[in-house]
């Protein structure tokens, strides 16, 4: 597979350009947005959250992600960003191991600067919001794209009023975070997600901390981004929405991947019982 | 009706205690079905089309009257006694609150405290910095440093580094264990306003470590996520998104403790430096009016605590920024905002338009009216 292909310098993003277009790559050249989860094992204390994960999600793919709590499926995504550290096993995103480099024979662990550098391809959505709440709309958005890569800040705000207008905020981007409403700090959080231009994107429950009557405007946007090139990692509980917009389902249990495949196979005819229990509850 | 009074008092307007059923004159007449089928408590819907008619009636404290009465006559007695006994001798503090020498003094005071505020805070953030960064060894200087200052009595330590000439007579830049480039005399360096600063500014990082610290630590750890799987590098982080939240928690004990250290300075006075106190020691030393010259010295202090403690005020606002929807308004705005409301009511002319609602409401209302109109930053106790 292309995660152990030896990049000597990686730390060091390459070019988006260079990059192969979405869902045209070979499946042995590094494309945009290829995710490779390989035997991840991920332990707190005596207690093992990620007991041995493989994953492959392909570049533009929408794959949603449904489990139990306590199922490990937001430390998966916690661990693709290295937000978390795995005890075995790897995570690639387009063929880059996150958080090490291999040299020969060996791993070297990256200096946290470099993990930051892989983390602006890595779009992340809290289920909390998690802006930051002293800075503006605008801010939040521009704050990563000019600190965390170096980009002019005139043509990053350009781009950040285009987001939050195509997340439908645009009359929003001098409010700050207090004083919108969950489901628009959500909307703001994603655009925030989307100013690096990344890769891949993962949601981590992005609607539960929302009232009922705003979920579906949160996921409208989730909506629209999906299928537009970005791969997309969603840990939801809205089985509707899986239904409506993933690719893929997977079903994880007991830090396990109990069984995955296209949405109507997992949701409508599951294989295991345990999908089958999980989902006769929440249907 | 825009807004309703509280419902508890809905209740004790609907269901009033058999007695008070005769109306005490001047107050205006129930709904006639309750008045006339007393025992009938339930009766709501034709009562409320009409409350706006009831008069209010505020509640009597004579509790609150008897302790205003207290309170007040014992103030009265304070001013009275500062102003009848001749011994406090306000002509001689009028003349010497300006005095060039006290002016000197205060000056040193003020200088003292912004050096040693600014080498406490600036160590002190660094401190906090050390103490929860992941080395081991930073954590252990950190916690050896608060620990070894805290301990050691900031007079004691004055004097300790004024005689810092004692244990070495030069000090010298170079490289460690290898040779000097630079010498210099210890007293050179070191004078008295060198020692007080040392003193000073060493143990307030000491204390402002703590307070910078326990203010990284209230941010919460979703913030420090966010800003992480952003990518933001980390001097960013700490700079950008944590430092400007812990500034909520820290501002207030912060100037606690500068407002601790303008006193502290008064310490100094063993080293003979000449500041705001020493000052007035060596004048009334020689003329001998000390009370007078300690009002002078107490004066000085109540300014520059007055001067800090506004500062503080406007500081927090500005960081509050993220934390509050809106801002509530500065005493100027609402002493210019209730000003207008009183003009407008007794000149009958509108409100101007920037007033925000609550004061424009206030405005209109009449007295004795049940329509009440709470502003955010006051319970309203009577009518308004």
């Amino acid at each position: 597979m292309t995660a152990t292909t030896t990049r000597p310098t990686p730390g060091t993003a390459t070019a988006p350009g260079t990059a192969a277009a979405p869902g045209t790559a070979a499946p042995d050249a590094p494309a945009a947005g290829l995710v490779e989860v390989r035997g991840v094992h991920k332990s707190y204390g005596t207690l093992e959250v990620l007991a041995g994960i493989d994953l492959v999600v392909r570049p533009g793919e929408v794959t949603v992600i449904l489990g139990p709590s306590g199922s490990g499926k937001s430390t998966l995504l916690r661990v693709i960003n290295h937000l978390e550290k795995v005890d075995r096993g790897f995570v690639a995103v387009d063929g880059d191991l996150i958080g090490y480099s291999r040299w020969g024979d060996t791993l070297r662990e990256l200096k946290e600067k470099d993990i930051l550098v892989q983390r602006t391809r890595i779009g992340f959505v809290f289920q909390g919001f998690n802006l930051f709440p002293h800075l503006t709309a605008l801010e939040n958005v521009v704050e990563a794209p000019v600190s965390a890569q170096g980009r002019p800040r005139a043509e990053v705000e350009a781009e950040a009023r285009e987001l939050l207008a195509r997340v439908g905020l645009a009359d929003k981007v001098d409010a700050r975070p207090r004083q919108l409403s969950g489901g628009q700090q959500q909307r703001v959080a994603i655009a925030r997600a989307l100013a690096t231009r990344p890769r891949v994107l993962l949601f981590d429950e992005p609607t539960s901390a929302l009232d009922p009557e705003l979920v579906g405007e949160v996921l409208d946007v989730i909506k629209d981004l999906a299928h537009g090139g970005t791969t997309m990692l969603v840990v939801t509980h809205e089985i509707g929405f899986a239904r409506e917009v993933a690719d893929t389902v997977v079903f994880m249990d007991a830090g396990r991947v109990v069984e995955q495949g296209p949405p109507t196979q997992v949701l409508d005819a599951p294989r295991h019982d345990r999908t089958k229990a999980f989902l006769d509850k929440v249907l | 009706m825009s807004t309703l009074s509280l419902p508890q008092d809905e209740s004790r307007q609907l269901a009033p205690p058999p007695g008070n059923l005769p109306d005490p004159p001047g107050v205006a007449t129930l709904a006639p079905a309750s008045a006339t089928a007393p025992t009938d408590s339930t009766t709501t819907a034709t009562d409320a089309t009409r409350w706006e008619d009831l008069k209010v009636v505020p509640a009597r404290l004579p509790g609150r009257w008897i302790a205003t009465a207290g309170v007040a006559v014992l103030l009265a007695m304070v001013v009275s006694s500062l102003v009848t006994n001749p011994k406090w001798e306000w002509t001689i503090v009028a003349q010497y609150l300006t005095w060039p020498s006290v002016l000197n003094g205060l000056w040193g005071t003020i200088r003292l405290t912004a050096v040693a505020a600014i080498i406490g805070f600036g160590l002190g953030t660094i401190l906090a910095l050390m103490r929860l960064s992941r080395s081991p060894l930073l954590q252990a200087v950190s916690s050896a440093y608060t620990w070894v200052f805290r301990s050691v009595p900031l007079i004691l330590q004055l004097l300790l580094w004024y005689n810092l000439a004692y244990l070495y007579p030069t000090l010298s830049l170079g490289v460690p264990f290898g040779p000097g480039f630079l010498e210099f005399g210890t007293l050179d360096v070191i004078d008295k306003f060198g020692a007080a600063i040392l003193g000073l500014g060493l143990s307030q990082a000491a204390y402002s470590s703590e307070i910078v610290r326990a203010g990284i630590l209230s941010v919460d750890q979703g913030q420090h996520e966010a800003a992480a799987s952003l990518g933001i590098p980390r001097s960013r982080q700490t700079l950008r998104i944590v430092l400007p939240q812990a500034m909520r928690t820290i501002v207030p004990t912060s100037v606690n403790e500068i407002i601790g250290l303008v006193k502290g300075t008064s310490v100094v006075y063993v080293l003979a430096y000449g500041e705001l106190f020493y000052t007035i020691g060596v004048i009334y030393g020689r003329n001998q009016r000390v009370v007078p010259l300690l009002m002078v010295a107490a004066i000085w202090y109540l300014v520059i605590t007055t001067v800090l403690t506004i500062a503080q005020y406007y500081v927090e606002r500005h960081y509050a920024k993220g934390a509050v929807r809106t801002l509530p308004p500065t005493p100027v705005q609402r002493v210019r905002w209730t000003l207008q409301v009183a003009w407008s009511r007794i000149t009958g002319r509108p409100v101007p338009a920037h007033l925000p609602p609550a004061y424009a409401a206030r405005a209109a209302v009449g007295r004795g009216h049940l329509l009440r109109t709470g502003t955010n930053d006051r319970h309203v106790g009577g009518v308004a």
